[in-house]
C-alpha cells in the first residue's frame, strides 16, 4: 500500500492503495466516482476513458503509480466544461444513448477530439472514436452528435 | 425471449382488471392486477413491496411511474410511461420513470412472469399502461367534479390539470389525495388514435441526462456500506470440479477476506472475497487451482461441426411439412441448389459485465441486479438462501445492455452471488463477472449447421424445399421446455424457417438437437440469427439465378397474408428507388427482409470491399411494427440492432472451443463491431399503421448479415454460407 496525491477534476485527493491498482478502480471504488465504467480491463473498449494530462486515456490499464502529477479529468466534470457541456447537450438532443453504459467513455473521447479538432471529418471521428465500443450500436447517432456539437461550438 | 408465435408459455389468461391499491398518504397509487379466472388471487402481494403501485401522483405534481420490466437500452422506460401519461393527460415534463422491483404485480401480462424478452414489452403492456393512465385520469376528474359539485362529463384535462365547466381548475397534485379515496372505475374508455398527443410522436428518452453526465447508476455501480467484492474462479471446462487449490498467495494480497470452494450451477469453483475489485482480481490470478476435468465432456468446435454436418445429412424430428417431401426427387440436379451453412457459438458480451449484489441476514435478503427475469432470479436467490421469495427484496438495476444474457432460466449469476453472501451474513457482497468470465463463461448462441436442398421450378421460383437444422436446444431442461419443445423440435431453433412467409409448395423442415457440454442461451432475435441468414441468402441466390430484382422476387414469393413484409418491401423499394439500381463499380446493393416477433423488417445496404472486409456505406430499413409508439426509439433500435447483428459477420465474431476450452478471452479475441465497422448511415422508414404495436428490439438483427453478404455475392459472384465472414 502506498499513498498517492491525485488531482481529479481540479480537486486534490489522497488515496492509499496498492501501486498496481488501475486508475479506473481508484476512481470507482476509492473516490466513489462511478461515472467511469469498467468494460474489459484490457484497453479494448474505451468505457473507462478519462483525460490524463489532457490526453484521452484508458484508465483500466493505467496503474495509479504512473499517473504522477498529471491532472485527471472524468465524465463527472464534463457538465462544467465548455466543450463537455455542448457535447452532452448534443448527445441528449440527438437521443444517442441506449443502455448508456459506454457513453461516459464515448463522451470523453468525443470531447478530446473536439478540443484537438474543432471541425472533425468522418475520418477524424473514426480515428478518435475507433476504440470506443458500443454494444447497443449507437454509432450513427454518435457521429451525428459530434457533428452537431462541432457546429454548435463553431 | 419466447417466440412470437408462442408467447403465453405459462398460460395465463389475458383478462385484466383494475383494483384499488390503497389510498396511501401523499398521493394517489394505482395498481393493475391480473385476474386468473378460476384461481381467485388473494390480495395482491405487491403491496408488501415498496413502491406498491404503478403510478404515484405526488402532491408536488410529480408523477412517478413504475416500469414493470428492465430497461437495458431498448427504451421501454420511456415508451411505457408515454402510453400511460398520454391517457392520463399528464404533464410529460413532470413524469419520473422508475424500474419496478420484483413483485407479482409487475408480471408481464402475457408471460405471467416478470421479464423482458421476445420483444414483448410494448406488445404485451401496451393496453395495460394505457388503462392505468385512463383510470388515474378518471379518478382525478371524479375528485375534481365532487369538489366542484359538477358532473365528471363536464370536466376536461390537459397537462396534469382538471378544468371544470365554470373555469375552475385544479392540478393533479392537489387532487391526488382525494382521488385516492375514490373507487377505481370498472372500465375506462381509451383514447382514439387521433386523440393521442404523446404516443406516436418522436419522444426523447427520459434516461438520457444521467447516462450522459455519468450520474446514472448501473448494477455494477451499487455501493453499500461495508460492501465486499467477490470474483469466482470458474472451471476451465464447463461442469468440471475443483480437485485442489492453494490459496496462500491469494490470501497474502492485502484486502482479501475469504477464499473458498463453492458449488456452481455446473461444477464447482473457488470464490475470492475482498474489500476491493483489484485485490479480488489479483488474488484470483494468484490462485493455484487444479481441476478435475476428466469426468466432463470436452467440446471442440471442429469436431462438433463435423458431427453436425453428418447429422444434417439425415432427417431430424419434423418441424414442418407441407406438400410432398418426395417431390424433390423428380427435380434434376441442374434445377437444384444444395447448400450447407455453418454458424459458430456467439457470446452476447453486453457492455456492462454481469454482476449481482446480495445482502443476507436472518430476516431475509436484498438483491440488486439488472435482470431480464426478475421472477426467476428472485426465486433462485430465495432457494439458495433457504428463504421464501417474498423475503427477498429484489431491486431492478439499470443494465448496460443484455441482448438475452440477463435472461437466464438457471439464474447462475444470482445463485453464485447468493451462495457467497450466505457465508457472510449481514455483509453486502457484489459478485462481478469480469469480461473474461463473460467471454469464457458459456451461455452462448448455439452453433448451428443447416443443410438445405432447394428445387427450382420452370419460372425460377422454388417448388420444393428440404431443410435440416442441427443445433442445441435453448430451452431443454428449463421451465420453457414444455411450451417450446414439440415433438422433439425446439421452436426457437426453427423459427424463421418453419414459419417462413414465403409460399413454397413442397416444404419439409426437420431438426436435430444434440446435447453438448456448452451452456447456451437466446441471443438477441434468438433463432432468427441463423434462420433468416439461411433463408434470405438462398432467396437472393434464387432471385439472381432467375435474373429478377431481389425485391420483386420476394414480393412474388411471399404468401398473400404476409402483409407486414409486403408493406416493408414496398416501402423499401420506394425509398431506395433513386439509387438502388445505379450502384456502380466497386459498390453493390444487398437486400434482405424478415419478420420476427410480429414485426416486419426489410433492409437494403450499399457495400464495397475495403481491406478485404465489407464496408457498409449506407443502410436503409423499412419496418412495420404496427402502431409506432415512439418512432424516435424505433429508429434507434433499428440502427443499433443492425449494428449488433453485424457481430456475426465480424472476422473475430465467433466463440470457438478446443479440447473443452474456450479459445477467446476478451474483446481482443471476440471482437464486435466498432464505429469503423458499422454502417455510416442507417436511414429508417416506418410503415404507417394503426395495428396493435409489436416489438422492435430484436427484429432488426436478423436482416443485416444476409443483406451484407447478398451485396458481396453481387460483387464477387461467390456465395457466403459460413459465419463469421472470412476475408473477402
Ligand atoms: S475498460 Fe478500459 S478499455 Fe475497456
Ligand atoms: S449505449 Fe449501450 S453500449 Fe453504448
Amino acid at each position: 500500500m502506498e499513498t498517492f496525491k491525485l488531482t481529479v477534476n481540479c480537486q486534490q485527493k489522497d488515496v492509499t492503495v496498492d501501486p498496481s491498482t488501475p486508475l479506473l478502480w481508484v476512481l470507482r471504488e476509492d473516490l466513489k466516482m462511478s461515472g467511469t465504467k469498467y468494460g474489459c480491463g484490457i484497453a479494448a473498449c474505451g468505457a473507462c476513458t478519462v483525460h490524463v494530462g489532457g490526453v484521452p486515456t484508458r484508465s483500466c490499464v493505467l496503474p495509479i503509480s504512473l499517473v504522477g502529477e498529471r491532472p485527471v479529468v472524468t465524465i463527472e466534470a464534463m457538465s462544467n466544461d465548455t466543450i463537455g457541456r455542448v457535447v452532452e447537450e448534443a448527445w441528449e438532443s440527438e437521443d444517442v444513448v441506449q443502455c448508456g453504459y459506454c457513453q461516459s467513455g464515448q463522451i470523453m473521447s468525443a470531447v478530446a477530439l473536439l478540443k484537438a479538432t474543432p471541425k472533425p471529418t468522418d475520418k477524424d471521428i473514426e480515428e478518435s472514436m475507433g476504440g470506443n465500443l458500443c454494444r447497443c450500436g449507437t454509432y450513427v447517432r454518435i457521429r451525428q452528435a459530434i457533428k452537431a456539437a462541432a457546429r454548435q461550438l463553431g | 425471449m419466447a417466440t412470437a408465435t408462442t408467447p403465453n408459455f405459462l398460460e395465463v389468461n389475458r383478462r385484466t382488471f383494475l383494483r384499488m391499491s390503497g389510498a396511501a398518504a401523499g398521493g394517489l397509487f394505482l395498481s393493475l392486477h391480473l385476474a386468473e379466472p378460476g384461481h381467485a388471487r388473494q390480495t395482491p402481494k405487491a403491496q408488501a413491496y415498496p413502491p406498491a403501485a404503478f403510478i404515484h401522483v405526488r402532491s408536488d405534481g410529480k408523477i412517478v411511474i413504475q416500469v414493470n420490466r428492465l430497461e437495458f437500452g431498448q427504451g421501454v422506460q420511456t415508451a411505457l410511461p408515454m402510453l400511460l401519461a398520454d391517457e392520463m393527460d399528464a404533464d410529460w415534463s413532470q413524469v419520473i420513470a422508475e424500474l419496478a422491483p420484483a413483485a407479482d404485480v409487475y408480471s408481464d401480462p402475457i408471460a405471467g412472469i416478470q421479464m423482458v424478452g421476445g420483444s414483448g414489452s410494448i406488445a404485451h403492456s401496451f393496453e395495460q399502461y394505457r388503462q392505468l393512465g385512463a383510470s388515474a385520469r378518471a379518478m382525478l376528474i371524479a375528485a375534481a367534479a365532487a369538489q366542484w359539485n359538477v358532473m365528471p362529463e363536464q370536466c376536461r384535462t390537459e397537462a396534469s390539470v382538471v378544468y371544470g365547466p365554470n373555469s375552475q381548475s385544479a392540478k393533479y397534485g392537489e387532487l391526488a389525495e382525494s382521488a385516492a379515496k375514490l373507487p377505481v372505475p370498472e372500465s375506462v374508455q381509451l383514447k382514439k388514435e387521433s386523440e393521442l398527443h404523446l404516443s406516436g410522436k418522436n419522444t426523447r428518452r427520459l434516461d438520457s441526462r444521467g447516462k450522459c453526465n455519468g450520474s446514472q447508476k448501473f448494477g455494477l455501480d451499487v455501493d453499500l456500506p461495508g460492501m465486499k467484492v467477490a470474483l469466482v474462479a470458474h472451471p476451465p471446462v464447463f461442469g468440471a470440479r475443483v480437485k485442489s487449490f492453494n490459496a496462500d498467495a491469494a490470501r497474502a494480497i492485502s484486502g482479501v477476506r475469504d477464499v473458498f470452494e463453492m458449488p456452481l450451477v455446473r461444477g464447482t469453483g473457488v470464490a475470492v472475497v475482498a474489500d476491493r475489485f483489484w485485490a479480488a482480481k489479483q488474488a484470483r490470478d494468484r490462485l493455484q487451482a487444479e481441476w478435475n476435468t476428466a469426468s466432463v465432456e470436452h467440446p471442440d468446435t471442429a469436431q462438433l461441426f463435423s458431427k453436425y454436418r453428418e447429422l444434417a445429412r439425415t432427417a431430424g424430428n419434423i418441424a414442418m411439412t407441407r406438400g410432398s417431401a418426395a417431390s424433390m426427387d423428380s427435380i434434376p440436379s441442374s434445377k437444384r441448389i444444395l447448400a450447407e451453412y455453418e454458424f459458430p457459438f456467439l457470446a452476447h458480451t453486453p457492455m456492462e459485465p454481469l454482476n449481482t449484489t446480495v445482502r443476507f441476514d436472518s430476516s431475509g435478503a436484498e438483491v440488486w441486479a439488472g435482470s431480464q427475469f426478475q421472477t426467476f432470479d428472485q426465486m433462485a436467490v430465495a432457494e439458495v438462501l433457504g428463504l421464501k421469495a417474498e423475503q427477498v427484496t429484489f431491486h431492478t438495476e439499470m443494465a448496460g445492455g443484455g441482448f438475452g444474457r440477463r435472461a437466464v432460466a438457471d439464474s447462475h449469476v444470482q445463485r453464485e452471488a447468493a451462495t457467497i453472501a450466505k457465508r457472510l451474513p449481514g455483509i453486502p457482497v457484489k459478485l462481478i463477472w469480469t469480461r473474461e468470465d463473460d467471454v469464457q463463461g458459456g451461455y452462448y448462441r448455439p452453433m448451428f449447421v443447416h443443410r438445405v436442398d432447394v428445387g427450382i421450378g420452370a419460372d425460377g421460383m422454388p417448388i420444393a424445399w428440404r431443410h435440416v437444422i442441427v443445433g442445441q436446444s435453448l430451452v431443454a431442461g428449463t421451465p420453457f421446455a414444455a411450451r417450446l419443445i414439440k415433438d422433439g423440435v425446439d421452436a426457437t431453433a426453427v423459427e424463421g424457417v418453419a414459419d417462413t412467409a414465403y409460399a413454397i409448395q413442397n416444404f419439409y423442415v426437420s431438426a436435430h438437437h444434440p446435447e453438448i457440454n456448452v451452456p447456451v442461451l437466446w441471443w438477441r432475435s434468438v433463432g432468427h440469427t441463423h434462420t433468416a441468414f439461411v433463408m434470405e441468402t438462398l432467396i437472393d441466390e434464387l432471385a439472381m439465378r432467375a435474373k429478377t430484382d431481389p425485391i420483386a422476387y420476394r414480393l412474388k414469393l411471399l404468401s398473400p397474408d404476409a402483409k407486414k413484409l409486403r408493406a416493408c418491401l414496398t416501402l423499401l423499394r420506394e425509398k431506395t428507388a433513386s439509387w438502388r439500381d445505379s450502384a456502380t463499380g466497386n459498390r453493390a446493393v444487398g437486400v434482405a427482409s424478415h419478420e420476427s416477433f410480429g414485426t416486419g423488417v426489410a433492409c437494403a445496404v450499399e457495400v464495397s470491399v475495403e481491406n478485404k472486409r465489407p464496408k457498409i456505406h449506407r443502410a436503409v430499413i423499412a419496418v412495420d411494427p404496427g402502431f409506432a409508439v415512439n418512432p424516435l426509439s424505433i429508429e434507434s433500435q433499428m440502427q443499433g440492432g443492425v449494428t449488433f447483428g453485424m457481430t456475426q459477420v465480424m472476422p473475430k465474431g465467433a466463440i470457438t472451443l478446443k479440447d473443452g476450452r474456450v479459445e477467446q478471452r476478451n474483446w481482443d479475441g471476440y471482437t464486435p463491431p466498432y464505429i469503423n465497422d458499422a454502417p455510416v448511415t442507417v436511414e429508417v422508414h416506418i410503415v404507417p399503421s394503426s395495428e396493435k404495436p409489436t416489438g422492435c428490439g430484436e427484429p432488426p438483427v436478423p436482416v443485416i448479415s444476409p443483406a451484407i453478404v447478398n451485396a458481396l455475392s453481387r460483387l464477387t459472384g461467390k456465395r457466403y454460407r459460413s459465419l463469421p465472414l472470412a476475408e473477402i
